[in-house]
């Protein structure tokens, strides 16, 4: 059989000034057969993307294929004319993008661009295209079709726009589906349903399928191939059973380690180091070497081998000396001492609702009292206790914390702090006290560091503003804090963009621990960082709060973070909680069927 | 020698370096010409008559004999003095304010930008005439008014860039800490809208340069006998299809200096990675 997809030694990037080629994907060598499927994995810059879509002959702007060829059905995209270019793309192979409520045009509706692709990619007569549409649409499981079809994309949900894009990739028929990222921005539940089809669609249509991920969980559950990505080399290949349980490339064990995993008491590992800044050119050695534990002086002077053990590819020299991987068994999770009761209520939340937007007496009396988005919500967290809040987008998680932050306003019921201060008040009106002792750690570093200041500003911002201290004083405290957040002193001068995300994450803990807080409200703190860093800032946050006692309210959508990092969770769903509990009992015996229902989407790796 | 990254970014490009020039130039010639100058500016001549350019007189005589290349050196000084620190007074009032407006939203939002659009609906340059009619054309006068009203526009622009900002997580973590308004304009947005400031500022003082000129051109920005371009475009106009030099040589000052000024201004926000057609619809 001859292989749909042949990829070999592709490098794509580009010249630098100085005439050295920068590659952002480094000899990559892929063979795919018709209707097979091949999961691309790795964490965020390493350059799968771009991988992706050199094989469709696209490239961001700036890059292009320096060497290497790329064969679809034996025809080099590259070389194709703009025509037959027009007919492989959405014919022959299809992209499901990332986000699909961006890939709709906002302003037409779903029939126009349903019938664009039809029209473009498919055979079929015009007279037919609406029921071609309808029967696409019945196929990716799209409820009640014929009135979609008359809708906007803003009036569909992320499943849904996800599921006609999917449609509209299907509608030429073709031999491959190029996916990228596609369940990124979507809720487990509805990822687990987005990944069912897709498992469905190529299991009846024999389409053959590249899955770019950086999530190793849903790579596992879709693909047959696995091919992991590290700083623009696929450094390991296999079947999904090889790679899954005999991972032999030290940083495929890494990675599998640092994924938490539900009912495992322990906290994943995380990788140490960091993805190297730039690709520069080419080097003489192991991209993985500065971070991994196998390093020997070989690994720095020489390109790693690669060892082919029955299709089973690993790209490192050192591969004879590494053992068998083992799932980690790190130390069990500290279990809280003492009897709770008698331990202090740091926050006390009863029947709390709220409404996102204040309403003046005037609007209230025009328009009545605003419904609430957040409604009957009780939580106690006591001092040391981490309490994980969890939910699915827009189940109002993130505002309750806000609410309690002062950031936005309350509508009723009640919240108190240590017993004494009100926290339905906005800051304005808190005490410093207060403030002081209650700290926000944000989603996105990115954008909850000020990007023209430098991390030692942001740091002795906090100190600055609570306490009295001197030049010096407020100095060693900063030093203090970047080595409880493990960073290097230096980095004090640097700015946020200097840093790595998971760097820039420490450092907004690092401003929230300086003002010594009681109570540290983490809104997703992990999620927007890879998973090898999520681990060590998971591991970050455990060591903090047994050290300086911190009570902490943390907000997720990731099961498995929460089970490893909580003693309490709150599920959330529609603003209301639905369960709540000691963290053992509700993942081992969950009552609610949400819960049920979010613990069956957790996807597992084996 | 300085060697601030942005300059090093100006000086880069070639619009950059031939701006900077151009405005160099023009405020080092302002500071020494009284020196260098080779005649009084009030001399007349023997030839009482507009004359072409001479040995004597390269840039030519004017109407009432005096030396046109001695009145061009000094007529940009008054046009600078009150430009520069115009556009210093518009930028800083107008941004401060944006950014509150921005900030605080809400009522003290509603007030500020409908106080703007009713500054804004009134056509200015009567107004500026009207208060240079009744207080005079000192320097300081003219600081004043026109560093007032070329501060409303700023307002609106601060007040858009703030509002992308406020969103972010930064201002919002600083709201969180209880930081004061005061603190979070100056230390969180200030630094992040500085650069649309910058690229504003420069455009604002090509703008005011223009308008002090055309007051001059009008006979109300600087009193003869003192020398200003605009004052000597206006005067040596009548004349121009018999004599066109005494024109000439104000209008190439003036011309290049704006020239000049809007270069840096492009180059600026190119160096700064802003489109400066976006910068300007913020």
């Amino acid at each position: 059989m001859t292989a749909l997809l042949r990829l070999e030694k592709v490098c794509v990037g580009y010249q630098s000034a100085d005439g050295e080629p920068v590659l952002l994907v480094n000899e990559a060598d892929l063979t795919l057969d018709p209707g097979e499927t091949l999961g691309v994995v790795g964490e965020s810059g390493c350059g799968k993307s771009t991988l992706l879509l050199s094989i469709m002959g696209h490239y961001k702007p700036g890059l292009k294929r320096l060497s290497g060829s790329v064969l679809f059905e034996g025809q080099d995209p590259d070389q194709a004319s703009v025509e037959a270019l027009q007919r492989l793309r959405g014919g022959g192979m299809a992209l499901i993008p990332q986000n699909a409520g961006q890939a709709l045009t906002p302003t037409l509706k779903i029939s126009a661009q349903m019938v664009e692709a039809l029209q473009l990619h498919s055979e079929v007569p015009a007279a037919h295209w609406k029921n071609k549409s309808i029967e696409l649409f019945e196929r990716v499981q799209l409820p009640s079709p014929e009135k979609l079809l008359d809708r906007y994309p803003h009036e569909l949900s992320g499943g849904q726009q996800q599921r006609v894009a999917i449609a509209m990739a299907l509608a030429g028929s073709p031999r491959l589906l190029l996916l990228d990222e596609p369940t990124t921005g979507l809720d487990v539940t509805t990822q687990a349903q987005v990944l069912q089809l897709l498992s469905e669609i190529s299991e009846t249509t024999q389409t053959a399928m590249v899955f770019v991920s950086h999530d190793i969980g849903v790579i596992a559950k879709t693909c047959q191939k696995i091919a992991v990505m590290y700083a623009g080399e696929i450094i390991e290949a296999g079947t999904q059973e090889t790679v899954m349980d005999q991972p032999g490339h030290p940083y495929t064990q890494a990675l599998l380690a640092s994924v938490p995993r539900l009912g495992q008491a322990s906290l994943p590992d995380g990788i140490r180091g960091r993805l190297p800044e730039s690709l520069g050119a080419p080097k003489d050695s192991c991209a993985f070497e500065a971070r991994c534990g196998f390093s020997e002086a070989v690994c720095r002077t020489q390109k790693p081998d690669v060892i082919d053990v029955k299709g089973h590819l690993i790209k490192c020299s050192r591969q004879s000396s590494i053992a068998p991987f083992q799932l980690p068994n790190s130390s069990p999770r500290a279990v809280l001492e003492g009897f709770e009761p008698e331990r202090k209520v740091v926050l006390a939340v009863r029947d709390l609702a709220l409404t996102y937007q204040s309403t003046g007496p005037i609007k209230r009396w025009l328009y009545g009292a605003p419904e609430p988005v957040v409604a009957d919500v009780s939580l106690e967290l006591r001092q040391g206790q981490t309490l994980g809040l969890v939910g699915e987008s827009g189940s109002g998680k993130s505002s309750i914390l806000r609410t309690l932050a002062g950031l936005q306003p309350g509508l009723r019921g009640m919240a108190t702090f240590l017993n004494q201060h009100d926290l339905l008040i906005p800051v304005g009106r808190r005490s410093p006290e207060v403030l002081r002792k209650i700290q926000l750690v944000f989603q996105n570093p990115d954008a909850s560091l000020n990007p023209r200041r430098t991390i030692r500003d942001i740091i002795e911002r906090p100190l600055r503003l609570y306490f009295n201290y001197s030049a010096p004083e407020r100095s060693a405290e900063a030093y203090d804090l970047m080595d409880s957040v493990q960073l290097p002193r230096d980095y004090l001068d640097r700015f946020p963009g200097q840093l790595s995300g998971g760097e820039r994450q420490r450092v907004a803990i690092a401003r929230a621990l300086a003002a010594k807080p009681d109570l540290l409200l983490c809104d997703e703190i992990t999620s927007a960082l890879d998973v090898s860093v999520q681990a060590s800032m998971m591991q970050l946050l455990t060591e903090l709060k047994s050290k300086r006692q911190l009570t902490v309210l943390f907000v997720s959508h990731d099961l498995p973070v929460v089970g490893a990092l909580a003693d309490h969770v709150a599920i959330l769903r529609n603003g209301r909680i639905c369960e709540a509990g000691a963290t053992q009992e509700i993942f081992e015996q969950p009552a609610h069927p949400y819960t049920r229902e979010l613990l069956a989407a957790v996807l597992s790796h084996r | 020698m300085i060697r601030h990254p942005l300059l090093m970014a100006l000086l880069r490009s070639p619009s950059g370096r031939i701006g900077l020039g151009l405005v160099l130039f023009h405020c080092g010639l302002a500071l020494i010409a009284p020196l260098i100058v080779p005649y009084d500016f009030n001399a007349q001549s023997e030839v009482l008559d507009a004359m072409g350019p001479s040995l004597q007189h390269w840039a030519g005589l004017d109407t009432l004999g005096r030396d046109v290349l001695t009145r061009t050196f000094l007529g940009g000084r008054q046009a600078l003095l009150v430009t520069v620190f115009g556009t210093i007074m518009a930028i800083t009032w107008g941004s401060f304010l944006g950014m509150v407006a921005g900030l605080k939203g809400g009522r003290l939002d509603e007030l500020i930008m409908r106080t703007v659009d009713t500054f804004l609906a009134i056509p200015f340059m009567i107004f500026l005439l009207l208060i240079i009619a009744s207080f005079g054309n000192e320097p300081l006068v003219m600081i004043l008014t026109l560093g007032f009203f070329y501060g409303i526009g700023v307002v609106r622009l601060a007040r858009a860039a703030t509002l992308d900002e406020v969103v972010k997580d930064y201002v919002q973590s600083a709201r969180a800490r209880g930081e004061s308004t005061l603190s979070i304009v100056l230390k969180e947005i200030l630094p992040n809208v500085r650069d649309v400031l910058l690229v504003e500022s420069a455009m604002r003082w090509s703008w005011m340069l223009l308008a002090f000129s055309a007051l001059s051109f009008l006979g109300f920005g600087v009193t003869p006998p003192t020398p200003d371009w605009g004052l000597m475009i206006a005067n040596a106009r009548i004349y121009m299809p018999l004599a066109p030099w005494p024109v000439l040589a104000p209008m190439i000052a003036l011309s290049s200096l704006i020239i000049g000024i809007n270069l840096v201004a492009d180059a600026l926000a190119k160096a700064l990675g802003l489109d400066r057609t976006q910068a300007r619809t913020l």
